[in-house]
């Protein structure tokens, strides 16, 4: 038998991690924001568990403003037998009609962040997956693994533990608790190869195809639906592609004809802007906005 | 964020699918970087992403323009920008423990520890180092071997490291000097053989200019070894090493999904397996083989090390979250006291004798911590004594734990330490903050701790085929009290009905057993303690054990009630007014006592703990002797 390559040994760690959660906490859950890092985790939970059922839910916090084909995807993989899918939206920015159009970084704030934490205390969640990677940006090279949380939700930087060898320390008291990212290891390209050798389904997004988009503030936004106010503008079709996925208002894309996962990795090696360019979200405040949102909650 | 060498370019715009394929086979790597700043640490690291064309446009973009306007360099490509953004969390008050990178050769995935700054060094050394193959250890040729260098080296030697980069930075700066290098070597060569370091390399480089980082500097004509990225790209990995050792898998979760499916999970972390494969399930001892190791795309015909798995036994065998399923004709021992480092992580100081949690591998105990052998000083080497460690403190301890724990020492045999069943972490059990990191080094009281061979004809089969149930009548009183005389009658009546018995007496074990043990209290607590493994022993062998010994202490008559199944420690106090015992003074103990010639006398000037609920009381001032063992008998044959 050959040595185990980068990607066995990035699996095996994750499968370690996600085991090791359902071993030592009461409640988890796993964040699932339909992206294709969240599509790895998912892959990888069902390995690590088979043939049992996931021994958690998986919990999307939604917004309504997703991209049609996230929802589509969600609840396909929310029909798979041995899933059970909680779909969690903010009662109160439901009401008050919080959108990404007319209220801006309130947006993120009530529909995720806030939503995230009611979903966290209806459910009594003690231990959360998110699919987030060391790689995506400076300050979270120094993340943890395993990240605690207040009672609030609230992150204290000196609070965390140091994590040695491959021992996590998973013990919290009541009302506290841990954000998990069995991902942190991986990198852009490890999560394609993985895509790739797994063969695992994500959203048709990130494939290149023609599709009505209008450009605003340097980025070209997909018009979705019918809710995305027009000001006179008329939708070009451009060949484009998505980086990242998220509300399809605040999500830029791409021009590109990389249409297969191995066109899509060509593309991201020989083109040359680091990933998260694309994402309206990390503008809001400049360098160090991340680190605040963690300290407020968001994933 | 991983972006090819130049020559990989027309290969991936050609075919990618190719590039993808020889990607995928790479191997992984974990090093650590130890150093300050100024030694040219982000520089170094900044230069390694950069000429592993790691940094994208936008990202070079903005290196330029910060280089020019905050750039230490000169006005050139400052490559520490790419990495530092440690300096402003630490002003913040956040702590961080270790910064992780990312990049790629041709050949490599490197994931790279770097722990910033000087305050909390060892804390976050040691969490750097616990993950890392390799140590890159900077030293700025100008300086020269530093009380740093030392610490360092010992920090990732102490931690496991066996491979050691010495990367000699700023080479730049003293002209490539080769008597400059050739006399660090020379420095460092001693130092190295004194803290038992055996593999390291010394790379002259340069990370501002580049030098014999991915490229041979033509400036170094006179250095014939390896670039850093040639090291990195062919030393030997730790997990190779870890598959060559004895199986050894820590059972992480049983899955469990319905009656027909029973799988334990884990990572291995030593050895391989197959089906078939021979396996001892620790502590329990059983033997069975394995059947199955399960994938959702189908079996697998192998396993190794540093592969979560999960596997089917043949047999249906008690198997739990904390066991081990180890080779069966090698496998490690369980214990519960040992000699381990400590590494004190927490910001109150250790409590000796205190319970922390204890967590190895997948197994969590209670484990209490003896005051430290000594400390060490982590820049002279120096041996301290102490009564305590404190935030940073590295010191040699006892460590007792609440039940035997499965382990290997960290630093056994072969070409890498013992992490999963040899490293551990302790936790403080009021703010669960991680407060300690260890390493086991040896168990202590050897003898109790030589794994449990699992018997096939068991304490069962011997008990039927005697047709009675074992028990030990443990007689606890004063001296003189009649413990043995009650005892010796209780014997024979039982010996009349066929009963299968057997009287361990104080004083007989005394001349034989236990005749290398005096009368302190240490001697005593151990007198019993033997006492009650062999009674224990025999009872196993299905018979009624009868032992006569004053055992003062309650701990002690615990403890070996502790040893035996429920039910079978019957106590049997021999209640005699310390009077009436000192009246009788058959052996004149009493008078040698009261006149100062014996010291340490249960009733005289040692104490004696009457037991608060003994199964049989014995008023010896209301019974004879022969009636107190009518009544023991009685007692006996009509428990349940």
């Amino acid at each position: 038998m050959h040595g185990l390559t980068h990607l066995d040994r990035l699996e095996a760690e994750s499968i370690h991690i996600l085991r090791e959660t359902v071993a030592e906490a009461e409640r988890p859950v796993m964040l699932y924001s339909i992206g294709k890092d969240s599509a790895v985790m998912l892959h990888l939970a069902r390995k690590a568990f088979y043939p049992a059922p996931l021994p958690f839910p998986l919990l999307h916090v939604d917004t309504t403003w997703k991209f049609k084909a996230m929802y589509e995807l969600r609840d396909k993989v929310a029909a798979e037998p041995g899933i059970e899918l909680i779909v969690h939206r903010n009662p109160d920015a439901e009401r008050q009609g919080i959108n990404p159009f007319d209220h801006g970084p309130i947006h993120t704030d009530m529909w995720k962040t806030e939503g995230l934490k009611q979903a966290l205390d209806k459910y009594g969640f003690d231990a959360a997956f998110g699919g987030a990677r060391r790689d995506e940006e400076k300050s979270r090279a120094k993340e943890r693994i395993f990240s605690f949380r207040s009672s609030s939700h609230r992150w204290d930087p000196k609070r965390q533990r140091p994590e040695l060898w491959s021992l996590y320390n998973v013990k919290k008291k009541k009302g506290e608790s841990v954000r998990v990212f069995p991902l942190s290891n991986w990198t852009e390209l490890d999560i394609w190869q993985y895509i790739l050798r797994e063969k695992i389904e994500i959203v048709p997004l990130y494939f290149a195809a023609e599709r009505p988009t209008v450009e605003r503030d340097g980025l070209i936004l997909m018009v979705d639906d019918d809710r995305f106010p027009l000001n006179g503008e008329v939708p070009t079709p451009r060949t484009i592609r998505f980086r990242t996925l998220g509300c399809y208002p605040l999500t830029g894309a791409v021009e590109s004809e990389a249409a297969t996962v191995e066109e899509v990795v060509a593309e991201m090696l020989l083109t040359t802007t680091s990933e998260r360019q694309g994402r309206a979200i990390d503008k809001d405040a400049g360098s160090g906005s991340m680190e605040k949102k963690k300290q407020e909650g968001y994933f | 964020m991983t972006l090819p060498l130049d020559h990989d370019r027309e290969l991936i715009a050609s075919n990618v699918s190719e590039w993808l394929a020889r990607h995928e086979a790479k191997e992984m790597l974990r090093f650590i970087t130890c150093g300050s700043v100024d030694d040219g640490k982000s520089t170094l690291i900044g230069r390694l992403l950069y000429d592993c064309h790691q940094v994208f446009d936008d990202q070079l973009a903005t290196l330029e323009s910060e280089s020019k306007s905050e750039g230490k360099a000169g006005g050139k490509l400052d490559f520490a920008l790419l990495v530092d953004g440690l300096s402003a969390e630490r002003e913040q008050g956040i702590t961080i423990d270790v910064a992780y990178r990312f990049f790629a050769s041709d050949k490599r995935k490197f994931i790279v520890a770097d722990t910033p700054g000087h305050e909390q060094y060892t804390r976050n050394m040691i969490t750097g180092a616990s993950t890392a193959d390799v140590a890159v250890l900077l030293i700025d040729a100008r300086k020269g071997v530093l009380t740093q260098t030392r610490r360092h080296s010992y920090l990732a030697n102490l931690v496991g490291i066996r491979r050691f980069v010495l990367a000699v930075t700023k080479m730049d700066l003293i002209d490539y000097d080769q008597d400059v290098f050739d006399s660090i070597c020379a420095e460092y060569r001693d130092f190295a053989e004194q803290i038992g370091i055996a593999e390291w390399q010394a790379i002259p480089v340069s990370g501002l200019a580049g030098d014999n980082m991915a490229a041979r500097s033509e400036k170094t004509p006179w250095y014939e070894g390896p670039t850093l990225l040639d090291y990195l790209d062919t030393v030997e990995i730790d997990s190779e090493a870890d598959a060559d050792k004895p199986l050894r898998m820590p059972v992480q979760w049983v899955n469990r999904p319905n009656h027909a499916f029973r799988g334990f999970t884990g990572q291995i972390a030593s050895g391989r397996l197959d089906p078939g494969t021979e396996v001892r399930i620790l502590p329990s001892g059983r033997t069975t083989r394995i059947a199955r190791v399960v994938t959702s795309a189908g079996d697998l015909d192998e396993a190794v090390a540093g592969q979560s798995i999960t596997v089917t036994l043949e047999d249906e065998v008690d198997c739990s979250r904390g066991d081990v399923i180890a080779a069966a004709a090698d496998a490690p021992e369980a214990a519960d006291q040992f000699e381990a480092t400590i590494v004190w992580m927490g910001e109150d100081e250790l409590l000796p004798g205190r319970g922390y949690w204890m967590k190895i591998g997948t197994q969590t105990a209670t484990a209490t911590i003896q005051e430290p052998k000594y400390e060490v000083n982590v820049n002279t080497l120096d041996r301290l004594a102490a009564k305590t460690l404190g935030l940073n403190a590295i010191g040699v301890a006892e460590v007792a734990t609440d039940r035997e724990i499965v382990f290997e020492p960290y630093d056994g045999a072969g070409t890498s330490p013992n992490r999963v069943l040899g490293g551990f972490i302790l936790i403080d059990k009021v703010t669960n903050a991680t407060v300690a990191a260890g390493m086991l080094h040896f168990a202590l009281r050897r003898a109790l701790n030589i794994h449990r061979q699992h018997l096939e004809v068991g304490r069962e089969t011997h008990s039927a085929l005697k047709g009675q149930k074992p028990a030990v009548l443990w007689f606890t009183g004063l001296s003189g009290a009649g413990k043995s005389t009650i005892a010796n009658l209780v014997e024979k009546k039982l010996a009349a009905r066929g009963r299968h018995t057997y009287l361990l007496d104080g004083d007989n074990v005394r001349h034989g057993l236990n005749r290398d043990l005096g009368f302190t209290e240490a001697d005593r607590i151990e007198n019993i303690r033997r006492v009650g493994e062999v009674a224990k022993l025999m009872a196993d062998a299905g018979l009624i054990v009868l032992t006569a010994f004053i055992s003062p202490f309650r701990a002690e008559r615990r403890m070996v009630r502790r040893m035996l199944p429920e039910g079978e420690f019957i106590e049997v106090f021999v209640d005699t007014p310390l009077e009436d015992a000192e009246k009788r003074d058959v052996k004149g103990l009493y008078a040698k006592a009261r006149a100062g010639e014996l010291k340490n006398f249960t009733g005289i000037d040692s104490p004696y703990e009457p037991p608060e609920n003994p199964e049989i009381r014995i008023d010896t001032t209301a019974m004879t002797a022969d009636q107190a063992a009518d009544f023991i008998v009685e007692k006996l044959l009509s428990r349940r």
